[in-house]
């Protein structure tokens, strides 16, 4: 995986798979501490015990299940390479949860890469899904919530190519702003050219 | 704490102007993005995003993007379904943007299937 965002958006989709209704990414970059942390919950039918210790082996874990099998034992080894740790707990019945630690600046860490596109190709492709979406970089914050969104808007709202295409472009731009150290900021006018989504 | 706010989704809606339709039972087209971990190491999510902004410009509502698990030919990833009323689905191979474009453009469209780039027909 080119991004630490195709690791997210594979994960997610496991948690889609599992029957999950509700996904929750956590994405923190805690600069200041040099560490990236990712999580990814779902509420999905769980993984038993027996399996779960097993589950980052790519030979053991069968691909009979899709609960299974490469992305999460990627994920592992992306993160042991950049001195950091992943992590699967999960009840059965109840949803898992997977947390990848990096160090931050190592040198063999992905760039985070598009979560943008990841969101959103998130919600375009599993309409029946919610996601919640939560990225600090720092004590700053982004955060977006499609139960709220559909609280908002009619619920085609999100149905909408086009909406997703410029949900997009507003996620990304939200997120250069965290990149770049604005806070909260009211958003500007939109359309004012590509933003460079190769963050940090 | 910065939000995707209401005032983020009004203005989307404003751009997109257009009433937005209800897109329920009156399919008459489905695409599949194949997105296993084997589809999105190979691009999928690229994909997906070209098929929305195709989907955009085409105006249509009743074509229906949905994402689905690895079909086990991993090798040929990405794979795109498309799936006509009708029709035979076609499992499409080693799709890249230009590609995605040229299929939404001819077959779902136009109902051409584009055997260059087919695997098979399930």
């Amino acid at each position: 995986m080119r991004e630490i965002s195709l690791h997210i958006l594979d994960v997610a989709e496991n948690g889609i798979t599992a029957g999950a209704s509700c996904i929750q990414i956590v994405v923190e970059e805690a600069r200041a501490e040099n560490v990236l942390k990712i999580v990814i919950r779902d509420n999905g039918r769980g993984i038993s015990s027996e399996k779960i210790d097993r589950i980052t082996d790519p030979f053991v874990t069968t691909r009979t299940t899709r609960r299974v099998g490469l992305g999460l034992s990627l994920l592992e080894a992306a993160a042991r390479r950049c001195d950091g740790e992943a992590k699967i707990e999960s009840e059965p019945g109840a949803g898992t949860e997977v947390t990848a630690v990096f160090r931050y600046n190592h040198i063999d860490r992905a760039p985070i890469g598009d979560m943008a596109g990841s969101i959103t190709t998130l919600i375009a492709g599993n309409p029946d899904v919610d996601f919640i979406y939560d990225h600090s970089v720092d004590d700053r914050h982004f955060g977006m919530d499609t139960r709220e969104i559909r609280k908002e808007l009619e619920d085609s709202f999100l149905a909408d190519p086009a909406v997703i295409y410029h949900l997009a472009q507003t996620i990304r731009k939200h997120l250069n702003r965290l990149d770049q150290g604005q806070m909260n900021s009211e958003m500007g006018e939109e359309g004012n050219g590509k933003i460079d989504d190769r963050r940090s | 704490m910065a939000k995707l706010t209401i005032e983020d989704l009004k203005r989307i809606k404003e751009k997109t102007a257009k009433k937005i339709s209800v897109r329920d039972g009156t399919a008459t087209a489905k695409i599949t993005v194949h997105m296993g971990t084997c589809g999105i190491a190979a691009g999928a999510r690229e994909v997906m995003g070209v098929l929305m902004e195709e989907l955009t410009n085409s105006g249509r509502d009743d074509i229906r993007v949905v994402n689905s698990g690895c079909i086990g030919m991993c090798s040929s990833e990405p794979n795109v379904t498309v799936e006509i009323e009708g029709g035979e689905p076609i499992v499409y191979q080693l799709i890249n943007s230009n590609k995605m474009r040229q299929i939404f453009k001819r077959h779902v469209l136009q109902g051409e299937i584009q055997t260059d780039f087919a695997l098979a027909k399930i």
